[in-house]
């Protein structure tokens, strides 16, 4: 497997404007004979099939939901960043880009990174001139908010539904394009595999979730826009169906997939509270701006938060890192509020939870400044927990949130498959081994409106393409070959569920697998323990699971159970790669990797480098490839907020 | 968060697919926990019933933190149930007690065709918004995003409206089966802020026609989908809509 990033040359700040200038072009005529194939319609999705609709280019999208405004994207809650130091607070390109590569502990690509910076701009004006509500000030301008892991405002946000209004205002631009005619929307399908001719990427086969119906489709080129892997855990702050799929698909036909050992767990999740838990819910980061996170001093500690008085409180974050305080990025708020549990300092009827308390601020604010910035994350909150924070302090604890690995992309976002372009969260580019907040919503719209056009065009423009139909052999071996896996899935089923597993219960098995040895702390023994249990779950499926009905219908426990089966198997190089990486990175700690103050500690001279697998065929240990990272802008240095 | 459980019976709606005729189905349930949610007990259920051998409840839903619209079903004759701007998906079952019965039903109207058990097919409220839901604005090329001063509160009066999530509550639970709830939120958005002026005429009047083709009925002030919005819309919006669509018409 070749690893060519393909950075362009010459100066960091120029990159971008000398990669537009020498890539190839298409012209508006001929855009419309090209087909582009796009799945998942979140942000980056969504965002990518207008665009390229607009340009001139024939799309057709998918989606597994009913609706294209369903996909993920919408549960951000947060906000955007952007460099437009509208603040005048000393906020530049430079600085969201040095934020961004220190946020995610230097195992970022730096030309990824700034061009990500650069284009944040026209992301906020984008959405301007679509009608995204943004918050304003009183004068009528842009209104900012800080976030973690920045000590300037450049966060911009539409009360706490950042992630629904922008996702809203892609999505209307897609209707705009299907009402166009330029792109044809394809909801409730299922991705099951792509279609490689020649060895290029041409097309997918997809299952009609309502149906069961299989059906393929070429295209000149696909685009993966599918998001995050976070449900391998099977409790995580994603969607319900949130997947691997697409991309584990596309790594078996030869992807390389980089970092997938980066996961990251947010600090402000609503606690887990019993076994019958189906999902976790994030409380935004934002929170953080006036929330103040504490723990009783003393370790078992079982009184009401509001009968422990300030002296026997721990404000352990601010006091531990006095100038950045509760703002701390993710990896650093979520370790310490472990680190807290694990010495019995937890809160609540678990123990594992800590406090984010209001209670100040609402003193200093008034309760209608505080329900202003926050009433509708309260109200979650009380809805879920019958507990209102205005009375009592919020209970936070982290949870696996977002996914920084995802295939390996050069810098056009192509795959090591030609003609497979993988944007947003699915590939592994831009937030290095840990991201900052509010900038998940910045790549996704980036990659999607403004990058993946110009890199689509150069990649058409210069590989001739044969039309391929798809009623072609690929697309009916790879039809067959989906047919094959159903009937495989469903095998175990047969004489009925005596004795056998559910879906879930195996799914269950998994993720706490993967969070007891492969979560916020890791250790070699532990990691080595994994991969030795990991195939005797995935006997365990392959011969017990129960999966009631046919293939032929629409089937929940089958879908589930199909993503269920790829996330076994992903699971294995989830495992390989965390044990490869002998270093603490972002929240992965190492536990053999630690400074004299516990600390995670980065190890520059033996891990600068991406970590890519290959997929060596089904049986056979998957290869490690690297892609050396290289810093010549940035000096790496050991991350500190004290 | 407490620990009590209660047992419910639970009649739901069970209909193999679009053609084939539904029935209530009577399933009892016990011990679930008060802290879960209501699709938390469903998922109890499904389990159970796959257990058995039987075919579990198809319902949908996928965020689970009431935002992305796609969960919703009628509990006792209420969409999205009992609980004043809840989704299903944050109902909790502390809201219920033991020896409740719930009857759970699909959202239903003549346009939103059932798929199967409680999943409907809510695709004509996408070609409501294809119609014209919103600014006609090419990627680039636009202007800084503060050279459009808006007022604040102006801001967030946009911003009630477009907090809509698109479940369709509104459509199920009004009489007439009409979406302008739906509609009005979103013609209110955009023609409250000055991106959405140059399409404001054209946008009433074809995102009104696309309501009257897809098969929704007429607003009579019933005002059941404010009551059921689990993001606590406004009908204001859908007199805003009302006079939308009267000054396009006479005045163009």
């Amino acid at each position: 497997m070749e690893l060519n990033a393909n950075i362009p040359s010459g100066p960091l700040a120029e990159k971008w404007d000398n990669h537009r200038f020498s890539s190839k072009l298409v012209n508006p005529a001929n855009r419309r004979k090209y087909r582009i194939i796009v799945v998942g319609t979140g942000l980056a999705g969504a965002s990518a099939s207008a665009t390229l609709a607009e340009q001139g280019y024939e799309v057709s999208t998918f989606c597994i939901q009913d609706s294209p405004r369903r996909a993920h994207s919408i549960a951000a809650q947060g906000g955007i960043n952007a460099a437009k130091n509208y603040q005048n607070d000393g906020d530049s390109i430079q600085r969201l880009f040095y934020d961004t590569i220190k946020g995610g502990d230097f195992r970022s690509r730096e030309a990824n990174v700034y061009r990500l910076a650069q284009v944040s701009n026209n992301i906020i004006d984008q959405c301007v001139a679509q009608g995204v509500p943004f918050a304003r000030e009183y004068g009528g301008t842009l209104a900012n908010r800080s976030f973690g892991g920045a000590q300037v405002s450049r966060t911009f946000y539409a009360r706490g539904q950042t992630g629904q209004q922008l996702l809203l205002g892609a999505y209307s631009a897609l209707s705009r394009q299907i009402k166009n005619g330029k792109v044809t929307m394809h909801t409730r399908q299922e991705m099951m595999d792509l279609v490689l001719v020649d060895g290029k990427a041409r097309g997918i086969v997809t299952r009609d979730i309502i149906s069961g119906k299989l059906s393929s489709h070429s295209a000149d080129a696909v685009i993966l826009a599918t998001g995050g892997y976070g449900n391998a855990y099977f409790l995580s702050t994603n969607a319900m169906a949130s997947n691997v799929t697409a991309a584990w698909r596309a790594h078996k036909k030869g992807a390389g997939f980089a970092n997938p050992c980066f996961v990251q767990i947010h600090p402000t999740c609503i606690p887990v509270h019993g076994h019958f838990q189906s999902k976790l819910t994030l409380m935004s980061e934002s929170l953080r701006n006036d929330g103040r996170v504490w723990v009783p001093k003393k370790p078992g500690d079982s009184r009401r938060p509001g009968s422990i008085p300030e002296e026997e409180r721990d404000y352990y974050l601010e006091s531990k890192y006095p100038s950045f305080g509760n703002l701390v990025p993710r990896d650093v708020a979520s370790r310490n509020a472990k680190e807290q549990c694990d010495e019995g300092k937890g809160v609540g009827t678990t123990n594992l939870a800590v406090y984010l308390d209001f209670a100040e601020a609402i003193q200093r604010d008034g309760k209608a400044t505080i329900l202003k910035k926050y009433g509708n994350l309260f109200q979650m909150y009380e809805k879920i927990t019958a507990s209102n924070p205005l009375h009592e302090p919020m209970m936070i604890y982290p949870a696996v949130h977002y996914t920084m690995g995802g295939l390996w992309v050069d810098y056009n976002l192509m795959t090591t498959i030609p003609g497979l372009f993988a944007i947003g969260e699915c590939n592994f580019s831009d937030h290095g081994a840990n991201r900052l907040g509010a900038s998940a919503l910045m790549q996704g719209l980036a990659d999607g409106y403004f990058i993946v056009g110009t890199c689509i065009a150069n990649y058409l423009g210069s590989n001739p393409l044969a039309t391929v139909e798809a009623s072609e052999q690929p697309f009916t071996e790879a039809l067959k070959q989906v047919q094959a896996n159903i009937a495989r899935l469903l095998k175990s089923s047969e004489g009925g569920p005596e004795g056998k597993l559910t879906v879930d219960e195996i799914h269950k098995e998994l993720g706490l697998l993967l969070w007891d040895h492969c979560g916020m702390a890791r250790n070699k023994e532990g990691l080595e323990k994994a991969l030795k249990e990991l195939p005797l779950i995935q006997k365990k499926f392959w011969d017990t699971v129960y999966i009631p009905g046919t293939g032929e219908e629409l089937n929940q426990s089958l879908e589930r159970a199909g993503r269920l089966a790829d996330f076994l198997e992903f699971a294995e190089i989830m495992i390989r790669d965390a044990l490869a990486r002998e270093e603490s990175c972002g929240c992965h700690l190492r536990e053999e990797s630690q400074t004299e103050e516990n600390e995670a500690k980065r190890d520059d001279a033996g891990y600068s480098h991406v970590s890519v697998w290959e997929h060596m065929g089904d049986g056979e240990e998957p290869t490690l490839h690297k892609e050396d990272l290289i810093f010549e802008n940035v000096t790496p240095s050991q991350r500190s907020y004290k | 968060m407490s620990i009590d459980t209660i047992d419910l019976s639970l009649e739901i709606w069970r209909q193999k697919d679009s053609k084939a005729t539904g029935n209530f189905e009577t399933y009892a349930l016990q011990n679930i926990s008060t802290g879960m949610s209501f699709l938390e007990m469903l998922d109890v259920l499904n389990e159970n019933l796959t257990r058995a051998g039987k075919d579990p409840v198809a319902f949908d839903h996928d965020c689970r933190e009431g935002i992305c619209g796609m969960c919703g079903a009628v509990i006792n004759g209420v969409a999205h149930g009992p609980e004043p701007e809840t989704t299903l998906c944050q109902l909790h079952m502390r809201h219920f007690k033991t020896g409740d019965t719930l009857v759970i039903e699909p959202f239903r109207s003549r346009a939103f065709p059932i798929r199967k058990d409680l999943i409907t097919d809510r695709s004509a409220l996408d070609r409501i918004i294809q119609a014209g839901g919103y600014v006609s604005v090419n990627t680039g090329g636009t202007p800084d995003g503060n050279t459009i001063p808006i007022p604040s509160a102006t801001a967030e009066l946009a911003m009630d409206a477009a907090s809509c999530i698109g479940c369709g509550a509104c459509v199920a639970s009004c009489p007439n089966g009409a979406a302008m709830l739906f509609t009005g939120a979103k013609i209110s958005q955009l023609c409250l802020l000055p991106q959405g002026q140059p399409e404001r005429t054209e946008r009433a009047l074809a995102m009104v026609k696309a309501m009257d083709t897809e098969g929704f009925g007429n607003c009579t002030n019933e005002r059941e989908c404010e009551a059921v919005c689990p993001k606590g819309i406004s009908i204001r919006n859908i007199a805003r809509m009302n006079k939308e669509f009267v000054k396009a018409t006479f005045f163009g």
